[in-house]
């Protein structure tokens, strides 16, 4: 029996068998590489995570540092009170989409020569695509220890400068809590001074538009950590 | 097979390295040249990744040519070559972690590559699967070469690392010199793919447009 190849029959059937075939395919392909799939995120998020914290670890020793390292994971909310301690796997780009009072905001405690570090995630966008970075702060709850940054597709040479280290090194030291006032560190250009009097360092050449996403994402990140680090330099004053 | 025939497929497979270029002959796929070629790095596994892709799309086609539906051709070649692109991405993500962040969407953009749809389309639709292979593979590797070249004088004058290892040594850098920052920029990738078409057509008269 000869096919009529042009048939609408025929090809109905035919592009519906191609999509099964294609469709099962792809679906077995994701599923069997899921696990590792998963593995390289979670070893990558570990890696960001210890260098706000200034440390740097080789690929296959990450997990057992990232072990040796944060001692200590919560969950906060919005009023500084924690909520929970599985702070690992909440992801702040979704939480962010949350209204306020219902975000669980995740903390990571790191214990560095015996005095602790309070590493808080931020996420925002840059001038192409989504930002986001670690900050660590002393147990003051105000003193930045360290910060990472990174970004998905900012342009190389310009914005895509934010991840490095000259540029996240700067905020060392900066401090966030100043006469009981709570300011976000914020970046400016060379040669600008902030009005408010809070810390700043410099924005990146070129990547004005990334380093302003910067400052946005430190203010409205960290903004929603204010009571938990307002509560952290109170515990630790007394 | 015959003397012709073997002729035939080194030609159908040499072709695409010069003579023949899909980027800088056919001017195709100028796209991701100029988005996967900051780094070396990227550029390679970006032409590795077409390498695989063309060359599978182009057997699965070749082989599915008696059978496709004409009026729906295109629709079965994007999804074969849609398939397998997300196919090496998923790969990608699982192995080559780092290069696949580097590279993000543009894995996925592959899809859109007009070398692919061009090669399916002009070879693997009316040729046999074994000469669509080398066509594939030799279209590929055509396409790498011109990544490669123009992502090796971008990273080594934008970045003065090759591979991301250090090249420029640092007296240069203390006597003065400086990374040229237009290397990185998307308008410099055309000027060097511009380049290149001149070299070429400088040699091989026989390309030069009346």
């Amino acid at each position: 029996m000869k096919i009529n190849k042009q048939s609408n029959l025929y090809t109905v059937i035919y592009v519906t068998l191609l999509v099964a075939i294609v469709g099962t395919g792809l679906a077995f392909t994701t599923m069997g590489l899921r696990g590792r799939q998963q593995a390289n995120e979670n070893a990558e998020k570990m890696r960001q995570i210890l260098s706000s914290v200034r440390i740097t670890s080789p690929k296959n020793e990450l997990a057992l540092t990232f072990e040796k390292v944060v001692t200590g994971q919560l969950v906060v909310n919005v009023s500084g009170d924690s909520i929970g301690n599985d702070a690992f796997d909440i992801s702040i780009k979704e939480e962010n989409r949350k209204k306020i009072e219902d975000r669980e905001l995740p903390v990571y405690v790191a214990t560095i020569d015996g005095s602790r570090k309070y590493i808080i995630p931020v996420y925002g966008s840059g001038l192409w695509g989504p930002i986001w970075g670690y900050v660590s702060f002393n147990s003051d709850g105000s003193t930045i220890y360290g910060a990472y940054f990174d970004h998905e597709g900012e342009t190389p040479g310009l914005g895509a400068e934010i991840e490095k280290p000259q540029f996240s090194n700067q905020f060392r030291e900066k401090t966030m809590i100043k006469n009981g006032k709570f300011l976000p560190v914020n970046v400016l250009k060379k040669g600008l001074k902030p009005q408010a009097g809070e810390d700043y360092v410099d924005a990146v050449t070129g990547g004005t538009i990334t380093s302003k996403g910067v400052a946005a994402m430190l203010d409205n990140g960290l903004s929603q950590y204010k009571e938990y680090l307002i509560k952290l330099s109170q515990s630790n004053k007394e | 097979m015959t003397m012709a025939e073997k002729m035939k497929n080194s030609m159908v497979f040499f072709n695409p390295f010069a003579k023949d270029n899909p980027v800088v002959v056919q001017i195709l796929g100028i796209c991701s040249v100029l988005a996967v070629t900051t780094k070396l790095e990227p550029a390679v596994v970006m032409g590795l990744s077409v390498i695989v892709v063309l060359a599978f799309s182009n057997v699965i086609i070749s082989l599915l040519r008696n059978t496709i539906p004409t009026n729906i051709r295109i629709i079965v070649q994007l999804v074969v070559v849609a398939g397998l692109v997300v196919v090496v991405n998923e790969m990608l993500k699982a192995f080559a972690y780092d290069v696949s962040k580097q590279l993000s969407v543009f894995i996925g953009l592959i899809i859109t590559n007009c070398i692919l749809m061009g090669r399916l389309e002009a070879f693997a639709m009316s040729n046999r699967p074994w000469p669509a292979f080398l066509d594939g593979i030799g279209n590929g590797i055509g396409y790498s070469i011109i990544l490669i070249i123009v992502g090796f004088f971008r990273e080594l004058l934008g970045n003065g690392t090759l591979w991301g290892a250090r090249i420029v040594p640092e007296s240069w850098y203390e006597a003065g010199y400086v990374n040229n920052g237009m290397m990185i920029l998307p308008p410099m990738a055309l000027i060097l793919v511009a380049c290149i078409i001149w070299v070429q057509r400088s040699y091989n008269k026989e390309l030069q447009e009346p």
